[in-house]
């Protein structure tokens, strides 16, 4: 069984995810990076594959792309940090990034390196649906990854529904209109919208990112769903911590921990 | 109709809407709105009309003598730079302001290279009483000054970019970010063929109104409304896009299309995608990039802000791969030759980009009897300093 359903099943609440920017702050510091999140408890790992020109990210996520760039990232060598990452870690595995470096690489290969490592999904933001559907599920469905696919406040019902019934892992809500970011406080998101969805007895487990970045955004994110994403709040503590570990220890704490 | 987009939004193999699910109720409201609103009787006269009285179409078709004798066949000026605000990019953003207003828009964004697109978003902006905001790499903002200042006096907010090589692709990408942040309100007025279906077709048939013209012009002017070949300079694409349109379907007309060379195809200075591109996905539709082996777009230069650019409209890939169109590359140095005899052998002195199409004429094998239309696509006003410089005057 793919590990995203394992753990949808195991643990319905408080699911906490976390992205980091492969290569970013340091080349080499992946499976540091990803070792210490699953120690502190956090529950899935995105590693982002950075990308030039990322449209949909803010400038925390452009910077720490550019700067993983510059570092001499890129999808062989991440495969290649990657490769004995289950001989130490469980939890799911997420890549994260845009379709371009995935296409060079060629979809059918991408797949089969994932499947061969132990990555259980994608996050494509700029792969729409119907490609997905008609030129990418397969290999997906042959080597059991799961897409996972966003949905926005301005998503409509009918296409919820539809993504929902092709979606396998969870679906991504995007908190709001926006590029990817810290800073949101509590009253910038539409909770009507996070009830609206809510409502919908949707089949798939729920996830909602962009713009979480603290206890409180977390908390409030994880009333309405099943749990949140944090993503560019992450990667500025990276940035600025001067101790990999200990940086990662004080950020996942000061999320989770109980009162 | 073999080389009109197909109802997925793509040119053969290339196009599609590449989009993050945050844009996607804007690009789903625009492709099943823009054919019906385009096509609307009301829609159609108000464009000509302002085609007509604010951008001062048609644009002449000059014969140019002087030029035709030293190359020794026919040579006819588009005159696009004649349009209101220097060149063809006028026709675009008039036709997306009226679309705009009928979606029910209230703000406009716009992204620029050469500020030429800029500047035409901003006088429509003016023209209709929009809010404009326009995002401009930041080194282009510091290369084409007098255009951001016209921008500002118009009105619009010139917002510099500053990630990336803060030029045109990076410009691009903060446009976007723009819209996804602004999904309500907004509309997202490309300034060329390039970018999600439907900008691409919705572009050209915008700025088909060139090819239309040139077929009475040239029946009336030489007996056909065919010429042996046309030509034109390509960046995104869509003066090129404009000057083919209505020949496509005739097979016998050749087309040509001028990438920008810059310091040579064989350097790493260049924006020739087409030459030294693969296809790849960049701003929402897949097409034809300059990229390196992991996907990452890398970094176009030209002498031309407007030509500066790593993909190229998917209608031009489409082109290029079935063979219709013929695309070649002309370096720095033979474009600024090219200014200099236009300007001296005809009294036009063309913006940088157009002079790429004229740059071709020594490229290509041309008879006495030929007809060549060289859609002279900008004025050269905006580039006047680079001109002072290199020639020294
Ligand atoms: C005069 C002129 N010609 C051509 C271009 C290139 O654009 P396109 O290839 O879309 O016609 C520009 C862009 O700024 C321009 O200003």
């Amino acid at each position: 069984m793919n590990r995203i359903n394992k753990l949808f099943e195991t643990k319905k609440q408080n699911i906490l995810s976390v992205y980091f920017t492969a290569g970013f702050p340091n080349l080499n510091d992946t499976v540091e990076i990803i070792q210490e999140l699953e120690k502190n408890g956090v529950d899935l790992i995105e590693i982002g594959i950075p990308f030039s020109d990322p449209t949909a990210d803010g400038p925390t996520i452009q910077k720490s792309s550019e700067t993983a760039l510059k570092n001499g990232m890129n999808l062989n060598l991440l495969f290649e940090q990657l490769k004995d990452i289950r001989k130490s870690v469980n939890i799911p595995l997420i890549l994260m990034g845009y379709i371009n470096p995935v296409y060079q690489y060629g979809i059918d290969r991408f797949c089969e390196k994932c499947a061969e490592i132990g990555i259980d999904g994608t996050i494509l933001p700029d792969l729409p649906l119907d490609e997905f559907e008609s030129h990418y599920k397969a290999f997906y469905d042959k080597n059991n990854l799961h897409n996972i696919l966003l949905i926005t406040p301005q998503t409509s019902e009918a296409r919820i529904r539809q993504i929902d019934e092709i979606s396998g892992g969870f679906i991504y809500m995007v908190s709001s209109a926006s590029t990817t970011g810290a800073g949101k406080k509590v009253e910038d998101f539409h909770q009507d919208y996070f009830e609206r969805i809510q409502n919908m007895q949707l089949k798939n487990p729920r996830l909602i990112g962009f713009g979480i970045s603290d206890r409180a955004t977390f908390g409030n994110a994880c009333k309405y769903a099943n749990g949140a994403i944090i993503g560019s709040a992450f990667v500025n503590a990276v940035s600025s911590s001067t101790d990999l570990k200990t940086g990662i220890k004080v950020f996942v704490e000061n999320i989770i921990q109980p009162d | 109709m073999k080389y009109q987009v197909d109802e997925k939004g793509y040119y053969g193999e290339f196009g599609g809407a590449w989009i993050p699910e945050m844009m996607y109720t804007n690009i789903e409201e625009l492709k099943n709105r823009y054919l019906e609103i385009i096509g609307s009787e009301e829609f159609k006269s108000e464009f000509d009309q302002l085609l007509k009285d604010y951008v001062g179409r048609p644009s002449p078709l000059y014969f140019a003598g002087r030029l035709s004798e030293h190359y020794g066949t026919k040579i006819y000026l588009k005159r696009e730079d004649l349009n209101h605000t220097g060149s063809h990019k006028l026709n675009n953003t008039i036709g997306q302001i009226l679309l705009a207003e009928k979606l029910g828009k209230k703000r406009i964004i716009a992204e620029t290279g050469a500020g030429q697109h800029g500047v035409a978003t901003a006088t429509v902006c003016a023209l209709k009483g929009l809010q404009c905001v326009v995002y401009m790499g930041a080194l282009d903002v510091s290369r084409q000054a007098p255009n951001v200042k016209k921008m500002k006096m118009l009105g619009a907010e010139v917002v510099p970019v500053h990630s990336g090589n803060k030029t045109l692709k990076d410009a691009t990408n903060e446009a976007m970010r723009d819209w996804i942040n602004n999904p309500e309100d907004t509309h997202y007025i490309i300034g060329s063929v390039v970018g999600p279906h439907p900008y691409p077709d919705m572009v050209a048939r915008f700025q088909s109104v060139i090819s239309k013209e040139m077929k009475s012009q040239l029946l009336e002017q030489t007996g056909s409304e065919l010429p042996t070949r046309v030509l034109a300079c390509v960046g995104g694409g869509s003066n090129a896009a404009g000057a083919f349109y209505h020949f496509l379907d005739d097979e016998q007309v050749e087309l040509i299309g001028v990438e920008a060379a810059g310091k040579g195809v064989d350097t790493e200075e260049t924006a020739a995608t087409l030459t030294v591109g693969s296809p790849g996905v960049l701003h929402a539709a897949k097409t034809m990039l300059m990229q390196n082996a992991d996907g990452q777009i890398t970094e176009p230069y030209s002498i031309s802000a407007g030509l500066d650019y790593p993909g190229i409209g998917p209608l031009h890939a489409h082109l290029h791969k079935t063979g219709r169109a013929k695309f070649l590359a002309a370096t720095d140095e033979e474009v600024l030759q090219s200014v200099l005899l236009l300007t001296q052998k005809e009294g036009i002195i063309p913006a940088l980009e157009s002079a790429h199409a004229l740059a071709a004429l020594d490229k290509i094998k041309m008879k006495p009897d030929d007809v060549n239309v060289i859609n002279l696509s900008g004025s050269g006003n905006k580039d006047m300093e680079t001109y002072l410089n290199y020639f020294g005057y």
